[in-house]
């Protein structure tokens, strides 16, 4: 795994400029991912995403529909401390939630 | 049944006949038994201490299809770290599951509904937030626990059990649809 170095060292000015990916994924190596189900309901899920990750109605609805029709949706991605929390709470709630590395 | 409805004060009311509530409240019991029962194979582990302490549950999923669907894995690909999160948190999983479903029989009885052979009347129940999230946990769970039961697997076996030739088939296709549309009423007083 790639670590960040010293915050406060400065880089040479001929070194390359760090992919942005990579440091994205550095940051947030996990992800929760809710996959589709013919149970949950639409607005039920909508309302999970707003209330449980704090999401606008806008962005928990373009979650929902993107479970709905693509059946998945990386829904948070974080350490996977957290990612493990929120696959927890998502199962309290009914939804189907797995967490894994975002390696895609 | 009258749906759910915000009043104006703030409190979240339904009410519902006799039969629905009975009907509600024996489901969500039936929840509980199932998780209860998938708990009760910890409590009899080797490691007291570690029963106690909650980290001791089961590592393994569980057999009985509704359960794997109430508490699924939460590794999709791996099955040792499945099987280590599991251990750390499936009871306290069900213990939640288990909080929700009599949350939701308490608010039953205290709206009214009797024991089997008193004099019946109609149940209104009403709930403060804290109720309403139990209500729309367990309903969840109990929509989950029919639709293995009914074989539903797709949107469109949402439709083909109400075409089953089995009438017990159809009449619960109907009571899962039913608990779908209260659990809408109640989701729609919370946006």
């Amino acid at each position: 795994m790639r670590h960040n170095g010293g915050v406060t060292s400065t880089a040479p000015v001929e070194l390359d400029q760090p992919d942005a990916d990579t440091v994205v994924r550095t940051e947030n190596p996990w992800v929760t991912i809710v996959w589709n189900d013919p149970v949950n309901l639409m607005s039920y899920v909508t309302y999970v995403f707003k209330s449980y990750f704090g999401y606008t109605d806008e962005k928990a609805t373009e979650l929902m529909m993107a479970v709905h029709h693509e059946g998945r949706a990386v829904v948070s991605s974080g350490s996977r401390e957290e990612m493990e929390r929120h696959v927890q709470a998502m199962h309290e709630y009914g939804l189907w939630a797995t967490l894994q590395r975002d390696d895609a | 049944m009258k749906p759910f409805k915000r009043r104006r004060r703030g409190g979240i009311t339904a009410s519902f006949e006799p039969g629905e509530a009975h009907l509600i409240a024996s489901l969500a019991a039936q929840v509980v038994e199932l998780l209860r029962d998938r708990n009760g194979e910890s409590e009899s582990s080797p490691d007291p201490l570690a029963s106690q302490l909650g980290i001791g549950g089961p590592a393994l999923p569980p057999e009985d299809p509704v359960l794997q669907r109430l508490l699924p894995d939460a590794y999709a690909d791996d099955a040792a770290d499945a099987a280590e999160f599991r251990r750390y948190t499936e009871q306290s999983l069900t213990s939640a599951k288990v909080a929700n479903a009599e949350a939701l029989i308490g608010s039953l009885v205290d709206g009214g509904l009797q024991h089997d052979g008193e004099e019946e009347q109609v149940v209104e129940v009403e709930l403060d937030p804290a109720a309403a999230q139990a209500w729309l946990r367990s309903l969840t769970d109990i929509r989950l626990a029919l639709s293995v039961r009914l074989g539903i697997e797709s949107d469109e076996d949402t439709l083909l059990v109400h075409e089953s030739d089995d009438e017990a088939v159809v009449a619960v296709a109907e009571i899962y649809d039913w608990l779908g549309f209260v659990q809408e009423t109640l989701v729609g007083t919370l946006d």
